[in-house]
């Protein structure tokens, strides 16, 4: 690991992290702020997918090129990127829709009080 | 089993999840499907620069080929279920958190 073209990848995820977080800011999304739920969100979901690229990396399906990425490797060699995109992209979604509710409140998506 | 077998698996999943097992229902509301659109959009960036620069690279017997904006289109497949998952489980914990079943 060296020189800033391993952080790519994840100048990417922080990009999104970056791009999304007006959302919570100007449009009231509440979703950092309801971080119990959020977490109990994420779990799941982090395990089945990194579950799912585990296996895809020990079959060979997708690898990842070692320029672009910090080289750090979880269980399963899941680089540590790919476990992070598992908590920013599902995240983004849920800022997303949270946005969308905010500006839409007719549209309901059956959690309303 | 192959990308593309896995993916569709995966869809499948994400929607039995929506709508039997959390009972969600989400395939059936609009701004589930305004939502997947935005981030649809977003994916198609992200996952443009991914697979163009190329950070990740796929075995071409796991895919069918065909490709969006550099993707292969297993992975807008993988994209859509993982939304759909996640947005299920968090609609699913809103109801539980308005009926007062658990405090999150």
């Amino acid at each position: 690991m060296s020189g800033p073209s391993h952080l790519l990848y994840l100048g990417l995820l922080a990009a999104c992290l970056l791009g999304t977080a007006p959302l919570e800011i100007f449009l009231g999304t509440r979703v950092y702020a309801r971080w119990r739920r959020l977490i109990a969100t994420l779990v799941p979901v982090v395990v089945i997918f990194a579950g799912w690229d585990i296996y895809a990396i020990s079959r060979r399906q997708w690898s990842y090129d070692a320029r672009w990425t910090t080289g750090v490797r979880l269980l399963g060699r899941l680089p540590l990127e790919e476990l992070l995109f598992f908590l920013v992209i599902p995240t983004c979604a849920i800022l997303t829709l949270e946005a969308v509710r905010a500006r839409r409140p007719g549209w309901t998506i059956g959690d309303e009080g | 089993m192959t990308y593309t077998e896995l993916a569709l698996l995966g869809v499948l999943g994400a929607v039995l999840v929506d709508l039997v097992v959390l009972g969600t229902r989400l395939v059936s509301r609009r701004a589930f499907w305004v939502t997947y659109g935005i981030t649809f959009s977003f994916q198609l960036i992200l996952n443009g620069l991914l697979t163009g620069i190329p950070v990740v690279r796929y075995d071409p017997h796991t895919i069918i080929g065909p490709r969006l904006a550099y993707a292969p289109l297993e992975d807008l497949l993988f994209g859509f279920a993982l939304v759909l998952l996640t947005l299920s489980i968090w609609v699913r914990l809103g109801v539980a958190d308005r009926d007062g079943r658990r405090a999150l």
